[in-house]
């Protein structure tokens, strides 16, 4: 059994979800290699190869690659496909984006969003938003899966993978990156946070976010938000954490102005703690909080960052 | 252009689902279904760009059971033309959609496929990517806007770390995220002209498509309940708690 995965970066660093596949791909198989593409990208494999289940690095430095477009992506990975039992990514929007393209050309179904490695053809993954755990297994003769970041660790360091460069795979272009607007923010990456502290819609606007961003700046905290509060335009895109958003799972989950729609729960009920803050007693949130505080928010989170 | 747009059948989003006693499956007897939100956005987003003048002719598909028609039905009120049902024995996978798909845009021949990014049953984000796939088109997945630039279109993409817009050449699939639009309340004149409009009835066979998965369910469980919590009284109370009971802050 050898598994190829797709490692996910910005060309400067791995991602650390990529690590936390590799640990899922260790449950599949023996042999690991990982790919990396991207354009200047070379410091992005060395720090592939020193994640200890590795025992292969494939470079693919080339200008098409630069952005992850999933045309000339899944191109490269069919090209190079051969041989692998296993084919895996993180279940991030850039592997959601690109794998089922993989799939579809090697003609096999995709196991999306894995939660846990039952055995090398079966997987546990969640179903309606969360509220049901299927265990599916798959009898393709290339399993293409999508892991679910915070269900695994990160696998060990200490390695050092040989790192091969490889020819980028030919195709016409048929998209083209036009530009980004990426969120800058001092404040940990959400998915990969010990500390979140979320802000839903009554929060009432988006500068009383202040208010959450003081908190989170004494815990070390990364910030999100319900969907609602994206919706009513308080805050950007890509802080929505929920079903369709971020799938978070720290250590202590603060949701503050949240109602707890079944699609918020879906992305946060696996924190290890969780603080719900919010004036309506009955809000479902409270259902799955470890410690509720019936209050109004605006009394309590300036209390919080004065206490803190 | 013509603008074909995939439609699902599935749980209403308000609705709770529960696992069946023996564990095979979601218990969906009695459940109120409804057309799959992201699809419904799909729709609406097609619909505007005839109305834009942009597209000539919206045509909806559903591949599911007989009753996917009142999904078909409920776009076509929105304003799709006329739609196309694919009945199948038991759900398809979206490998086996992905391919229906792909046999209907080579009979159609339309210049963009608009869809929705996942269906919040199966929760799987693949049939829009291996639609294109199959078709060997760009895709623009994720899309909170879409503009029309003569043989291009341009999507700009919800992706983890904010925004990235890309541009596709034509034909292309597009799959949608939640922000795109809002859909528009369907109003009774336009339910019962829907009525009226054309559908087709088809079967995978007629596509030469086999219904087949290569994977199959084990077992379908309810997930973990979180043990109930405290209410605590106050800010001190909850960071007491969260120091010395839960061990989280220091």
């Amino acid at each position: 059994m050898k598994s190829l995965i797709i490692a996910e970066h910005n060309n400067e660093h791995l991602a650390p979800v990529t690590a936390s596949v590799v640990k899922a791909a260790a449950l599949c198989a023996d042999e690991i290699v990982v790919l990396v593409a991207g354009k200047n990208c070379g410091e992005v494999a060395e720090q592939a190869a020193r994640l200890a289940p590795v025992s292969k690095v494939l470079l693919c430095d080339d200008d098409q690659y630069q952005y992850a477009l999933a045309e000339p992506l899944a191109s490269l990975v069919i090209a190079n496909a051969e041989g692998f039992s296993h084919i895996l990514a993180a279940a991030t929007t850039s592997g959601k984006n690109f794998m089922p393209r993989v799939a579809a050309m090697l003609d096999v179904e995709q196991i999306s969003d894995i939660i846990s490695v039952e055995s090398p053809d079966t997987f546990k993954r969640p179903i309606y938003a969360g509220n049901a755990i299927a265990t599916v297994q798959s009898s393709e003769s290339v399993k293409v899966v999508t892991v679910r970041g915070t269900a695994f660790d990160a696998c060990e360091s200490g390695g050092s993978a040989a790192i091969e460069s490889i020819a980028a795979a030919p195709g016409e272009a048929i998209s083209a990156f036009v530009g980004e607007e990426l969120a800058k923010s001092d404040r940990p990456e959400l998915t990969a946070a010990g500390v979140v502290i979320s802000g839903g819609r009554g929060m009432q606007n988006g500068d009383n976010f202040d208010l959450i961003y003081k908190v989170a700046d004494k815990l070390g905290a990364a910030v999100g938000a319900s969907r609602a509060a994206v919706d009513e335009g308080f805050v950007p895109n890509d802080m929505q954490v929920g079903q369709t958003g971020k799938i978070v799972a720290p250590e202590l989950y603060i949701a503050v102005g949240i109602s707890g729609q079944i699609q918020h729960l879906a992305g946060m009920k696996e924190s290890k703690y969780i603080v719900a803050i919010n004036k309506d007693e009955e809000a479902p949130i409270f259902q799955v909080a470890d410690y509720g505080l019936v209050a109004d928010l605006f009394d309590v989170l300036p209390e919080l960052a004065e206490a803190l | 252009m013509k603008i074909l747009v995939p439609v699902k059948r599935v749980i209403d989003y308000n609705v709770k689902v529960r696992v069946k006693a023996d564990e095979t499956d979601v218990d969906l007897a009695n459940v109120k279904m409804d057309i799959n939100p992201f699809c419904d956005i799909a729709v609406e987003e097609a619909v505007r760009l005839k109305e834009q003048g942009v597209a000539t002719e919206v045509v909806v598909v559903s591949i599911g059971d007989a009753k996917a028609e009142e999904q078909i039905r409920r776009a076509m009120a929105i304003g799709a033309d006329r739609g196309i049902l694919v009945q199948v024995e038991k759900p398809a996978s979206s490998l086996t959609v992905a391919k229906i798909l792909k046999a209907i845009f080579d009979e159609e021949q339309p210049g963009l496929v608009m869809m929705g990014k996942q269906a919040i049953d199966t929760d799987n984000n693949q049939t829009g990517q291996m639609l294109a796939a199959l078709t060997g088109l760009a895709q623009g997945t994720f899309a909170s806007k879409v503009e029309m630039a003569d043989d291009k279109v341009n999507v700009t993409r919800e992706v983890d770390g904010g925004l990235q817009t890309v541009s596709l050449k034509l034909p292309a699939i597009v799959t949608t995220d939640l922000r795109l639009n809002e859909p528009r309340y369907v109003k009774l004149p336009d339910i019962m002209k829907a009525k009226r409009k054309p559908l087709d009835k088809k079967v995978p066979a007629d596509f030469g498509v086999e219904e087949r998965s290569g994977v199959s369910v084990l077992k379908v469980e309810a997930p973990a309940t979180r043990k109930a919590g405290i209410k605590v009284a106050s800010v001190t109370e909850l960071l007491d708690k969260l120091k010395n009971e839960a061990k989280v802050l220091s």
